[in-house]
């Protein structure tokens, strides 16, 4: 029997499904009135096993640290020392992904240069070729050798420092791209020899080689095409690390570079981004199974990508076996990506600053994914240039300080033993024992 | 051998692949200065060798006696390259301007990427020949497989025989001329009317390649341009 008056009844609350959340029940409405999936930029949005499930251990009894702002930390990386005459010499192990002119504005690609270069490191072309200020501005400018070829021609290939022949990224192995019409402006028209103003296929699979034992002629053209100077790296994005990364060196990679399904793009489905491929934390310690089972660690070095953010996690990639990082999005925010000044702006687009991702339809208020002429000139290269410095210094700051506690005096003698994880997923995806333990599943009871 | 090339070997700085290597061959080819008066090379038991004479930047005559193995003639920038057998994947890729004549057959993805110049194939192409093709002209006397023009951006593919199936497939703005039969055209590739300027073109390609053929028989095949902004309408095309 109920004798509480009906007004004073407590009410049921709303409660969300945490199947059908708000986010998944938007997205439904979405498809229903568009009938076409969702593009956007970026990398996934979705919470994963990475790195801040690990933590370092330290010196205590059993280990000596380093003196902080004292005792020497190295942070240099040679890269490229298996067949090429002239590996690449880089101050941090910290280098700036593939990111193509098209995607980004001629300002951003030279932002990336002068940043990259303040600090002694890499930058890297993307799909679309290389350009005159990005050679210009880059003192160690990688080649990207991708399926579509856009503006491929020998005289920048011989201009480049590195050549990286690319299987995949990790946003989306197994895809291609899409550069949409209003991106191409004339310029990147004339550059990939397209029509103005029509969307831009990538292909997703190379024009002339299909497979390891086809990529091992391809590289040994592309070594004969420059006089056997040039480090050689492939990119795969993370999915089947243990024998891509074998079969990459088998192909003859000087360098093999490791993309997470962290790692961002500038269009692709949702869909794709979100489910498939696997976390850089899990795609690690198979890569350097890999390598280790050839005989081929830190002989052929090992880049990984995707959700590098801090020089803790420059330190954790490097302790788990990478000779070096790449960054991206990370890049891309240090030059001012997703700045809080241009809010009003970010309103206005349906979005807000943190979360803008539509990198595809070249609105961005930043100046970055744009080929809008006055968005563009929004971005100053040289002082965006110097905040990617900036950052970048941090990074490599960050990493030294991590090393020195754990006692070493260059980044590259971090190793597995000074990690633990807090999780059992990262345990077993990193290999390491789970905090105040012995154990890491899979390999000890 | 014919008698031309003979008689042009004779007049030829020699290079014997039995007794030197690939990296020699290569690294004498690309540093060739403008003003050589070695103008004529002709580089024997090539015996499939990948990677032939690539990357040369200098106007030199270069003939490959024998069969040649993947990539061969690859980024080619000026130079005049024959290859006297049959040439495997990818020759003549990415080529930058030049000319290359395979006088035999060629396997997959000939012409891929290419940016200028003209290659022509005396037999037949297999797949793919002219993919993502960005200003090259290609003339293949015989026959060419799957997906010739997959993809292709710019230049003309002109092809004397039959093509195979799904021909033009995502094709750009490149031409293709066929004289035979199509097994079956890709998405978005459709017949054209042939214009006053596709018959000068294909005209100049036939006589450079010394094919005695009338441009009257050629059917003209290019982009149908419907799949060049994406739209969920024509997603059954993919």
């Amino acid at each position: 029997m109920n004798d509480t008056p009906v007004s004073h009844i407590p009410q049921t609350l709303p409660r969300f499904s945490a199947t059908f959340d708000p986010h998944t029940i938007a997205e439904i409405q979405r498809a229903a009135a568009t009938g076409i999936y969702d593009i956007r930029g970026g990398g996934t949005k979705r919470k994963l096993p990475h790195f801040d499930d690990l933590l370092f251990l330290g010196a205590s009894m059993s280990r000596y640290p380093l003196e902080g702002y004292r005792e020497k930390c190295g942070t240099d990386v040679v890269l490229g020392t298996r067949f090429a005459k002239k590996p690449i010499h880089l101050k941090i192990p910290v280098t700036i992904a593939g990111m193509s002119f098209g995607a980004l504005s001629g300002n951003a690609k030279e932002a990336l240069g002068r940043g990259a270069t303040a600090v002694g490191t890499s930058t890297t072309t993307g799909d679309g070729g290389m350009t005159p200020e990005e050679r210009g501005h880059s003192q160690t400018l990688v080649y990207q050798y991708l399926p579509s070829r856009y503006g491929m021609n020998l005289a920048d290939l011989r201009k480049a420092d590195a050549i990286e022949v690319v299987v995949g990224q990790g946003a989306k192995p197994g895809g291609g791209g899409m550069l949409l019409g209003q991106k191409i402006s004339a310029r990147v028209a004339q550059m990939r020899n397209l029509p103005e103003g029509i969307d831009q296929r990538s292909a997703c699979r190379h024009p002339d080689w299909t497979g390891p034992d086809d990529l091992e002629i391809k590289i040994l053209e592309l070594r004969e095409l420059t006089n056997w100077e040039k480090p050689i790296y492939v990119k795969v994005g993370a999915s089947r690390p243990y024998y891509d990364i074998a079969l990459a060196v088998k192909a003859g990679a000087d360098v093999v570079v490791l993309d997470g399904m962290q790692g961002g793009t500038a269009a692709t489905q949702e869909v794709f981004i979100e489910q498939v491929g696997i976390p850089i934390l899990s795609a690690i310690r198979p890569a350097v199974q890999a390598l280790q089972d050839m005989g081929m660690h830190r002989k052929v070095q090992l880049i990984v990508s995707g959700g590098i953010r801090t020089g803790a996690d420059v330190a954790k990639a490097i302790a788990l076996g990478a000779d070096a990082v790449a960054i991206g999005t990370a890049a891309l925010i240090a030059l001012g990506d997703n700045a809080p000044e241009f809010e009003g702006e970010y309103k206005k687009l349906g979005t807000t600053a943190g979360a803008y991702d539509d990198w595809h339809e070249g609105r961005d208020p930043a100046g970055i994914t744009t080929q809008d002429p006055a968005l563009a000139a929004r971005l100053d290269p040289v002082k965006a240039g110097r905040r990617l410095a900036n950052y970048l210094s941090v990074l490599a700051l960050e990493a030294q300080t991590i090393a020195r506690a754990c006692g070493k005096s260059h980044l590259h003698n971090l190793e597995p033993e000074d990690l633990v994880a807090l999780t059992l997923e990262a345990s077993a995806m990193a290999q390491v024992p789970l905090a105040g333990t012995n154990w890491i599943p899979g390999k000890t009871f | 051998m014919s008698a031309m090339l003979q008689k042009s070997m004779e007049k030829s700085s020699v290079f014997d692949l039995s007794t030197s290597s690939l990296r020699d061959l290569n690294a004498m080819l690309q540093s060739l200065p403008a003003e050589t008066n070695q103008t004529s090379w002709v580089v024997k038991n090539p015996r499939g060798a990948h990677a032939l004479a690539v990357g040369i930047t200098t106007p030199v005559r270069v003939n490959i006696d024998g069969h040649a193995g993947y990539y061969a003639a690859g980024m080619n920038d000026g130079a005049n390259i024959i290859i006297n057998g049959n040439a495997a994947t990818g020759v003549a890729e990415n080529m930058m301007s030049g000319y290359v004549h395979v006088k035999g057959d060629a396997s997959q993805s000939a012409g891929a990427t290419a940016h200028g110049g003209l290659l022509v194939i005396d037999g037949n192409a297999s797949a793919r020949c002219g993919i993502s093709m960005k200003g090259i002209d290609i003339v293949v006397k015989g026959n060419v497989g799957h997906m010739g023009a997959f993809m292709a951006q710019s230049g003309s593919l002109v092809v004397c025989g039959d093509a195979g199936d799904a021909l033009g497939d995502s094709l750009y703005e490149a031409r293709i001329f066929v004289k035979g039969s199509v097994k079956s055209l890709g998405a978005d590739c459709e017949k054209k009317e042939m214009t006053a300027e596709d018959k000068l073109i294909l005209a100049d390609l036939l006589d450079k390649s010394g094919v005695d053929a009338n441009v009257e028989e050629f059917t003209r095949y290019g982009s149908a341009r419907k799949l060049y902004h994406f739209h969920v309408d024509n997603a059954g095309a993919y």
